[in-house]
């Protein structure tokens, strides 16, 4: 990929396309519900916030609507 | 900070970027804020300069051009401080926006509801999964279950096909006679009849089960199948995906916040896009859901109005022949009784708090529910679930809380004392 971009998630590096979001460099799970059940984006547009996660250490990000930028650090709510 | 327009106008969907349009050359001070990267809205994700559709493309273009027209990507309103400016915040800070006139272009969401299995990773929205694909989420070689109600299906399913997924199905609510009805009256708006025959072409060799919803869905910790309710009998599909959704709703959060009138789920405007709110003015799929003809029709409109410029009777023309469109499209795809059924004791209604279904439907009203269940009060703040309690309760939520979206407590905080309302 000549337009790649590398980012960091949950500590493990990934690439992907530029223009790509971060739900989409996740593509799975994003958060723990309260109750514990695992969780991953439902609406896709910014409303639901079940893609919400942690990125440079600013939480509740909603990933849906965040472009992946070289180095981001995102931390999903899947690993405890 | 406080930045100051003339025009400011909120969505930078079809509506949005066409009242900027309409209203660029009478040389006001004009922006445009969204809370997504790029403008275009949902129906032109990922930016309009790079859609088929020509009208993104010439929209961008001028707008580009024009050097009085502001563009704030990645800025979310959080609330009104005083009439005339509003509180937003972007990805790094807060400021203050005044306006001498408003434009709310704040478009449509799905109605997601609650059936047993759909808070599993790998169940979208319809719509939500091809934006998400349209993000780059992977699709390709995934089998996907396109499912829910409205000619948005396939669109959804087209996208989806054409980024390499497999679509196992469409799954559409509505049935024969209504989809019958609905087609026959396509021959009023030709061009939506051209356009859902190349969907045709497109989607040729797709299972279209009409008549049919998804009842379960299915999986460990991920989704591996769906059983459809088909023709009296129960259907399992296997897949990776399911992408779900009964029909849009407006985005009326705003306009609550800024106490416009609203009825039957959608702003109240006048013939000039004008809210019940002294210059605040609405367009597009907040006033009800139509699309994007009617969006843009709408966008043009408030544009000029807003400019205090003529409205051109056949602009007026044109938006009563896209209303036609969308009464039928409301008549037809109507979500349809057995849905509200689907919700099975310990199925989670409002997903932000985790509350189901047996907790909920003792209670009287969203009032009553919000107060011992928390249902509503996390940080979609209704937005979901709300929606869907009102399709199965009945409930109508209470007013709007400010701030209306989830803000960083530096947000507010940088508000000086006599701003507050």
């Amino acid at each position: 990929m000549a337009d790649a971009i590398t980012l960091t998630i949950d500590s493990r590096p990934a690439t992907v396309a530029s223009g790509t979001t971060v739900a989409a460099a996740i593509a799975g799970v994003t958060r723990l519900s309260v109750s514990g059940q695992l969780r991953a984006p439902l609406c896709g547009m910014g409303v639901c916030q079940e893609c919400r996660v942690t990125i440079n250490g600013r939480a509740h990000v909603l990933s849906c609507q965040t472009l992946c930028r070289p180095g981001m650090d995102v931390q999903t709510g899947a690993v405890a | 900070m406080t930045q100051f327009f003339d025009i400011l106008i909120v969505g930078a969907g079809p509506a949005g970027l066409a009242a900027a349009n309409a209203a660029a050359s009478a040389s006001r001070r004009i922006a445009i804020i969204d809370d997504n990267p790029l403008a275009g809205g949902q129906i032109w994700r990922g930016g309009p300069a790079r859609q088929q559709d020509q009208r993104a493309r010439l929209l961008w273009q001028a707008l580009q051009a024009a050097s009085n027209v502001t563009f704030l990507a990645g800025t979310r309103v959080l609330m009104q401080t005083q009439p005339g400016e509003l509180l937003v915040q972007d990805a790094e800070q807060a400021c203050t926006i005044r306006y001498n006139q408003l434009i709310l272009a704040t478009g449509a969401r799905e109605l997601l509801l609650p059936f047993p299995g759909w808070t599993l990773p790998g169940v979208t929205g319809a719509g939500g999964l091809q934006a998400l694909a349209k993000g780059g989420y992977p699709v390709q070689g995934k089998r996907v279950v396109v499912a829910g109600t409205g000619p948005l299906l396939l669109a959804v399913a087209a996208t989806l096909k054409e980024r390499g997924a497999i679509v196992a199905a469409i799954v559409e609510q509505a049935g024969m006679p209504a989809l019958a009805r609905f087609a026959a009256g396509l021959a009023l708006t030709p061009g939506k009849a051209v356009q859902a025959a190349k969907l045709g072409v497109a989607l040729r060799g797709i299972p279209y089960y009409a008549n049919s919803y998804v009842t379960t869905a299915r999986g460990d910790v991920q989704l591996t199948s769906v059983q459809v309710q088909r023709k009296g009998a129960k259907l399992d599909i296997e897949c990776d995906y399911l992408a779900c959704g009964y029909g849009l709703l407006p985005n009326t959060e705003l306009a609550l916040a800024l106490g416009c009138e609203v009825a039957q789920g959608a702003v109240k405007t006048d013939p000039w896009q004008r809210t019940s709110v002294p210059n605040v003015l609405c367009a597009g799929e907040g006033t009800g859901v139509g699309g994007v003809d009617l969006a843009l029709a709408e966008g043009r409109i408030a544009g000029l109005a807003a400019c205090g410029e003529g409205v051109p009777q056949e602009l007026l023309t044109e938006r009563a022949q896209w209303q036609g469109f969308a009464a039928r499209l409301a008549r037809a795809f109507a979500p349809r009784e057995e849905l509200r059924k689907l919700a099975q004791a310990d199925t989670i209604v409002c997903r932000c708090e985790d509350v189901c279904h047996d907790e909920l439907r003792e209670h009287a009203s969203w009032r009553s529910a919000k107060l011992h269940t928390r249902c509503g009060m996390g940080p979609c703040q209704g937005r979901i679930c709300g929606n869907a309690t009102d399709f199965l309760y009945g409930w109508r939520p209470d007013a709007v809380r400010t701030p209306i979206s989830p803000a960083r407590a530096g947000s507010i905080i940088t508000l000086e004392p006599h701003k507050e309302t």
